[in-house]
């Protein structure tokens, strides 16, 4: 079953087409890779999903639903959750406070009985404060708590943020390069906790990476991407030794790489 | 030093943390009570105002300190509040409506300015908000059939349940109670999801959105609460001075607030207090040491506002904290005593962040 499907999906920067009549679909259940050199238009096609920049032609659409045109903020409320690249936590809030911000969608009450606090908030706020200790639970994260994001090693953020994109409970999540700045045992990390997301939460991922090692332990499918277009799509092996995939990555001539 | 064994999540929730904190605002809250008892005509005006100062300091540190957008038009607001609710009560409004009500026209104006300015930010909103405050400067100027101009706009004495709120005890008490709503009001904002919004559009706007915040919506909703809690403190500010003059609201009035905000510590609604005393505080600081300064310092023109701004400049480089930091770093000092510990209080280099590039 589709979930999510991409039609010829555009965009230009001035005369640059970082991403240029893009199309595929992802399916339910399944970790889609996109891998790519440097500049090839990954990034941009998240900051397309998550409605960050506008497209200047195709289509998006998500659980037969287009969206295309659907304003950044109402993106969480679809049920597509992300993380970044460089991190975009919120240094000076706690831990926990990050993860409450991943419910917001979920936690919207009325203003004034926020001002008052009055009781159905404080039930509210108890009611996502379980969910999101379940969260914790589930990235081991107890220790780290009540300290400030901006206190905490790299490696530990990387997760933070994870945890954020699930306190959203989405059911596609986007990850831009999870293992980006990690060492090899938190990147291996990153892979458990990849695949628990799928089998156990049952959470259909896109992901954004350059480690080949991790592409290889979770995705069942991967698109390669160079200068916005596509250059082969298929299984992790297929797309390795796709001859254009090997020049793009390696330059040359592709019977030299081989 | 004390260690919180927690069992419920409703302790996280809970305003104050432990008994330690139960005990010592009962003990504040007795004292600011009996406080006109003891103290002298004098300290209870300079008291009150205080609280009035502290009252809009709350409010602008909703908007710079949690929301990370500056305003340097709040005094605007002041006057808004203040000629709202004097001109009600000279058409005889009773105090009761009319005090509700500044704030909560306040707050309207504060959604109308902020909708349009709201998109823009850092140096582009305070330059915004500086020419906005200078419009309604003007316009209370000029629109003498509402405000009087120049010739200036006597406030009627308010009544509530027919006792007069006369001399500096009676406004003292109202400004109190209108302080200690204020604060309960935004520590419940601050524990709510909207609390946990503005910070996060505070601290990266771009995945605040991706988590499903409304940026326009949730910063105006802001600047309008900003803006009315302000507008409430320019009520009582009307009964303060008793005479409204439209050149007390000036941009000098909105550096004061902004001087709050900064020397009392970003992010922090005790912050707003100790700040507010500060700002008061200082002016009456040098009037009582003018005569005894060498070299006929005391004698020069422009010696509050320049001290004023030497004491922002000196926070902001080395006190980040402010005032608030610098009472936690004191209280950590004795709860750790005699185990100091130099990185503790080793300068921290966190500048407030009102921008932030994608």
């Amino acid at each position: 079953m589709i979930m999510f499907q991409a039609q010829d999906i555009s965009v230009r920067f001035g005369g640059i087409r970082a991403v240029d009549s893009v199309s595929f679909d992802v399916r339910k259940g399944e970790v889609f890779s996109i891998i790519g050199p440097n500049g090839a238009g990954k990034t941009t096609i998240f900051n397309l999903i998550s409605r960050i920049y506008n497209s200047t032609s195709g289509k998006l659409i998500f659980e037969d639903k287009e969206f295309t045109r659907t304003p950044p903020w109402q993106i969480a409320g679809l049920g597509i959750a992300r993380t970044f690249q460089n991190i975009e936590l919120f240094p000076n809030a706690t831990l926990l406070q990050n993860l409450l911000i991943g419910r917001h969608y979920h936690s919207r009450v009325g203003f004034v009985s926020e001002l008052m606090f009055l009781p159905s908030v404080r039930k509210a706020e108890l009611r996502h404060r379980e969910k999101v200790e379940d969260v914790i639970a589930f990235l081991g994260l107890q220790r780290y708590r009540d300290a400030l994001i901006a206190n905490l090693p790299y490696g530990v953020r990387k997760v933070v943020e994870l945890g954020r994109a699930l306190c959203i409970e989405p059911k596609l999540l986007l990850l831009d390069e999870p293992s980006s700045g990690l060492n090899v045992e938190e990147t291996e990390g990153m892979g458990f906790w990849i695949e628990d997301i799928k089998k156990d939460l049952g959470i259909t991922v896109i992901m954004v990476e350059h480690d080949m090692a991790l592409v290889n332990q979770v995705s069942d499918r991967v698109m390669a991407l160079n200068y916005g277009k596509v250059l082969a799509m298929g299984t992790p092996q297929q797309v390795q030794t796709h001859p254009e995939v090997v020049k793009a990555y390696l330059g040359g001539e592709v019977e030299s790489a081989a | 030093m004390r260690y919180l064994f927690r069992t419920q999540y409703q302790q996280d929730i809970a305003l104050f943390r432990h008994n330690g904190d139960r005990f010592w605002y009962g003990l504040l809250t007795v004292l600011v009570l009996i406080a006109p008892a003891i103290l002298g005509e004098f300290y209870i005006g300079e008291l009150c105002a205080v609280y009035i100062f502290a009252i809009a300091g709350v409010g602008l540190m909703l908007l710079v300190g949690y929301t990370g957008l500056i305003s340097l038009g709040h005094a605007a607001f002041l006057g808004i509040g203040a000629y709202a609710n004097a001109v009600l009560l000279a058409q005889g409004v009773p105090f009761l409506i009319t005090l509700p009500l500044a704030g909560l026209f306040t707050a309207l104006c504060g959604a109308a300015i902020g909708r349009p300015t709201l998109r823009m930010s850092g140096l582009y909103l305070a330059i915004a908000t500086l020419a906005f405050g200078s419009i309604v400067g003007t316009v209370f100027q000029k629109w003498t059939a509402v405000t009087g101009g120049f010739d200036g706009f006597a406030v009627p004495t308010p009544t509530i349940f027919g006792i007069a709120i006369e001399g500096a005890t009676g406004i003292y008490y109202v400004s109190l109670a209108v302080l200690a709503f204020v604060l309960w009001v935004s520590a419940n904002l601050l524990r709510s999801p909207t609390g946990r919004a503005m910070v996060a559009i505070r601290d990266s706007e771009v995945s605040a959105q991706s988590m499903g915040i409304h940026l326009a919506r949730y910063k105006t909703l802001v600047f309008a609460v900003s803006a009315g809690m302000t507008g409430l403190a320019g009520a009582l500010f009307a009964h303060y001075v008793r005479y409204l003059a439209p050149d007390a609201f000036d941009v000098l009035l909105s550096v004061q607030f902004v001087t709050i905000v900064f020397v009392g510590g970003l992010g922090s609604l005790r912050g707003a207090i100790l700040g507010a005393m500060f700002v008061r505080l200082l002016p009456q600081f040098i009037a009582v040491v003018r005569d005894d300064l060498p070299f006929g310092i005391g004698r020069l023109p422009g010696l509050e506002p320049s001290l004023f701004g030497l004491v922002l400049v000196l926070v902001i480089l080395f006190q980040p904290g402010g005032l608030n930091g610098m009472w936690l770093k004191t209280k950590q000092w004795f709860q750790a005593f005699p185990f100091k510990r130099q990185t503790s209080f080793r300068r921290q280099k966190s500048y407030a962040k009102s921008e932030r590039l994608r």
